[in-house]
This record gives C-alpha cells, sequence and structure tokens, in this order.
C-alpha cells in the first residue's frame, strides 16, 4: 500500500468500464456458490488462497417474524452460518488473507471483539501463517475457546476494544505482520462488499426498499450500500432507492446518537452493553457510516440490553435462527422502526444477521429454566 | 511543560523518521503549536483550519483519548505522554 503524509481513509478504486465487460448475471450466476462468485469486484489479484466456501448464506424469507412485526415483506440475511466461523467476518477475512499472501506476509493479526479474531485463527490456519490476536479481556467464553482453537496465539489486554485497537494501531508499523484491520484494511474492508451483492442477486436482482445494518466500526454499512450501487452502475439492478438505517445498542451508540442529534461527528463513548461484538465506542468509519444512513433516507436507532434479549428469543422462535448478541440488536431496532413508522408494512425490508447465538450464550444467562430432569423408565 | 509525543507512520517524513519526539506547552494546542514550530507543516495534518482536531485524527494523553477530557484545551504536565493515530483502524461490523 502506498504510504503518504496525507491522513485519509484509503479507498480501492475498480475498472468499472473493465468489469462491465466481463461480468453479468449469466456470469455471476454460474459461478461458485460462495462469495467468490462476485471475484471480480473483489480486491484480489490472484485466485482466492483461502475461504473458498465462504459466502452466499440464506436469504430466509422471515414470514413469521414478519408477521410478529407487522412486515409483510421481511427477509433475514443469515451469516451466522456462514463458513468457517459463522459471521460475516468470514468474508473480509478470506479477502484480507488472500490478499495477506498475495503481498507476501507471513503471520496475520488484528484487534478484535471476538468474531474477528474466530476467522483470522481461522484462515490463518488454513493457509499455514502463523497469526497473533489481541481481544479485550472478559469477552464470551465461546469467541474465546473458539479463537484457541485454531492453534492462534491470543492475547487479552486490559480494557475495551477501543484500547485493544489503540495498541494495535500503535504497534501495527513495528511488526511486519498482516493487521487485517490495520495495514491492510481497505482490502479486508471490501469483502463485506459480498453480503450487499448477495442480497440483492437473492432478491432476484433487486435491491430493497430496507436493510437494517448492525453497526460498530461502521465498515459493513457503508459496504453494503456500495455493493448495491456497484450493481447499479453495472447495469445488475434498477436504481437503487434502498434507505440503510443503522442498528446499535444504547449501551454503545455513538453512530445512532449522531444520527439522531443531526451530527456528522462522532463523539466517542465507552461501552456498557452485553452486545460485546459491536461494543466499538469509536468507531473508524462512524463518519461514513453517518453519511450512508443519511444520504440514503435512512436512520439510526438503539435499543436497550434487555430488548437485545427478547430479540435474541423473538428470532429463534419465530424463525428458528439462533443469532448472537448483534442479530438481536437488528430484530430489535427492526421492531422499533416499524413502530415508529420509518419502515412501513409492504416494504421489501432485510435485516442482517451477522453471527451466531452459540458465541454469546452468557447474554442468554438466567433466560431459562433448567430442563426437566426424568427417569429413563 | 516537556511532554513525549508519538507520532504516527505517516507523518514521519516531516519529523526526520522520529516516531517520538519531544514537544512543550501546557495543553493539547500549545503542544501541536510547538510540534508545528519544530516540524513545519506537521500541524495542518493532525489539525482542521480552527485547530480542532481532524475527524480521522485520535490524539490520546497517556491513557485516555482527549476527547473525554477536555478536548485540545486538555492541560498537560511533565512527563505526560501524548500518541497521535489516525483512525485507520476498526472492528467488528
Amino acid at each position: 500500500m502506498y504510504v503518504n503524509t496525507v491522513l485519509v481513509r484509503l479507498k480501492i478504486n475498480y475498472d468499472y468500464e473493465g468489469i462491465k465487460k466481463v461480468v453479468s448475471k449469466k456470469s455471476i450466476e454460474s459461478g461458485p456458490p460462495s462469495m467468490w462468485r462476485y471475484k471480480a469486484l473483489l480486491p484480489i489479484d490472484e485466485d482466492p488462497k483461502v475461504g473458498l466456501n465462504t459466502g452466499f448464506t440464506p436469504l430466509v424469507h422471515a414470514k413469521n417474524l414478519g408477521k410478529a412485526l407487522g412486515i409483510n415483506n421481511l427477509y433475514i440475511k443469515n451469516d451466522s452460518v456462514n463458513h468457517p466461523t459463522f459471521s460475516f467476518k468470514d468474508r473480509v477475512v478470506a479477502v484480507a488473507v488472500s490478499k495477506a499472501i498475495e503481498f507476501g506476509f507471513d503471520t496475520l493479526s488484528c484487534a478484535s471483539t471476538g468474531n474477528l479474531a474466530n476467522s483470522v485463527a481461522a484462515h490463518a490456519a488454513e493457509a499455514g501463517l502463523k497469526s497473533v490476536i489481541f481481544i479485550p479481556d472478559g469477552l464470551e467464553a465461546g469467541k474465546i475457546l473458539g479463537t484457541l482453537i485454531y492453534g492462534t496465539q491470543l492475547i487479552a489486554v486490559k480494557g475495551n476494544y477501543d484500547e485493544v485497537n489503540r495498541l494495535c494501531s500503535e504497534i501495527a508499523v513495528n511488526h511486519k505482520w498482516a493487521f487485517v484491520n490495520i495495514n491492510i484494511r481497505p482490502y479486508y474492508g471490501d469483502g463485506s462488499k459480498s453480503y450487499g451483492y448477495e442480497i440483492a442477486e437473492q432478491l432476484g436482482w433487486k435491491t430493497p426498499d430496507n436493510v437494517v445494518v448492525p453497526v460498530a466500526g461502521s465498515s459493513l454499512i457503508t459496504k453494503i450500500w456500495r455493493a448495491f450501487h456497484e450493481f447499479e452502475m453495472l447495469g445488475l439492478v434498477d436504481k437503487v432507492q434502498s434507505k440503510i438505517f443503522a442498528a446499535q445498542a444504547t449501551g454503545c451508540s455513538p453512530v445512532t446518537t449522531a444520527i439522531k442529534n443531526g451530527s456528522e461527528n462522532i463523539t466517542p463513548v465507552k461501552p456498557n452493553t452485553i452486545a460485546k461484538s459491536i461494543a466499538i465506542g469509536n468507531p473508524a468509519d462512524g463518519y461514513y457510516g453517518i453519511k450512508t444512513a443519511n444520504t440514503s433516507g435512512g436512520y439510526g436507532e438503539d435499543i436497550a440490553d434487555e430488548e437485545i434479549v427478547a430479540s435474541m428469543k423473538l428470532l429463534a422462535e419465530t424463525e428458528g435462527i439462533f443469532t448472537e448478541t448483534a442479530g438481536g440488536v437488528t430484530v430489535g431496532v427492526t421492531k422499533k422502526l416499524v413502530e415508529q413508522g420509518r419502515i412501513k408494512p409492504d416494504e421489501t425490508t432485510v435485516i442482517c444477521v451477522t453471527g451466531n447465538g452459540l458465541k454469546t450464550q452468557e447474554a442468554l444467562a438466567g433466560s431459562f429454566e433448567a430442563p426437566a430432569v426424568i427417569e429413563p423408565m | 511543560m516537556a511532554v513525549k509525543v508519538r507520532v504516527p507512520t505517516p507523518l514521519m517524513k516531516l519529523t526526520d523518521n522520529k516516531s517520538e519526539v519531544m514537544a512543550d506547552g501546557s495543553n493539547i494546542t500549545e503542544i501541536l503549536n510547538n510540534l508545528e514550530s519544530q516540524f513545519a507543516g506537521i500541524k495542518e495534518r493532525i489539525c482542521e483550519e480552527d485547530g480542532s482536531p481532524r475527524r480521522f485524527i485520535n490524539i490520546y494523553l497517556n491513557e485516555d483519548d482527549i476527547r473525554f477530557l477536555e478536548g485540545e484545551k486538555t492541560a498537560v504536565k511533565d512527563g505526560d505522554e501524548i500518541s497521535i493515530i489516525p483512525a485507520i483502524a476498526g472492528g467488528a461490523n
């Protein structure tokens, strides 16, 4: 990556005219059933090195949940079953690690709230690379075990994610490691575009009226928006009129607070929520997340921890999908947006579910009675 | 007050490739002005025209983001350490 003395967000530019000549609905549909069916729109030069089975997760027509929320055309984009580590992070890591190998790195690293840690460790194992992963202390047991199992070097830093991120930003210059979300972040971030491409393709080459996106660092929300517009630019979908809604936990809501206040600037917060995977108080792309919600005609909303738990249960009981806390946030925020009249019953709405509930079981502690125990005979 | 300032890699071209430099001042604004007097051009990389830190810059006084303190008016004392970190990083969704 070219480094200069201008401190701006780096963005990857694509040769859309060239891509337009080789990409069509037919070419994509004949591609592999994975995120790599969109390879021409992803920032790697060679064939992907890892994550060949990542992506193309189900877009579930959620009729039961829709009925409960009062929405007739509701869909769940379900990355809780993404391969190999059950979160949307497998998309960004598949791109980042493939790119890191192209660059010649032999060690992967990241600052993570858990899902990224799982994914980097797994892909490092697949690629035969070393990995050193930094997390805040106090993460859920499932996310710690789900990282250690891959033979990584896992380091828990006393503090919250923002403090881990600061540490990694400072040490990244001293190590010739690929910090996937720091020194190769532009490539990593563009892996998220595949989530947006899939929504549009799976809706029958249409973009939805509304998308409700969990927001932490604010990367995913901007990439879904960009993916829709790239498809429009390539003539694969009609003019994009989607409203993009940012969803956060009230205990860590710098982006939705700014949107509600009509501000473009983030005021950092110290996170205090059970939704640890999205507990980033100082989001790097927060400004762009706000801009995406506002430009699209969407909004930002947040819910309390007890509503997150109730929403996780609601999704599970209506659709048989067990999501982590971040998925509870998007379901609960959708409910709120419907009640506010911002999402209309007959519009097509997609709720982003980006992680698996088995990783955040602590959030449900005390929510259920122990199973009845009976004798076998 | 003399404090140590950690400089991000993209700005080290302006500090003779030093990752740490010393600066004088009683608050963050004075520290940044002092840096500018030593390394011409560095302040405009860090601050907007009104002197406030740019949107993508995080400034820490020891352990704390100055936005949790008193922003650029935050007082500093001898032995403090300041870190200037571009917000290139990020984590989850």
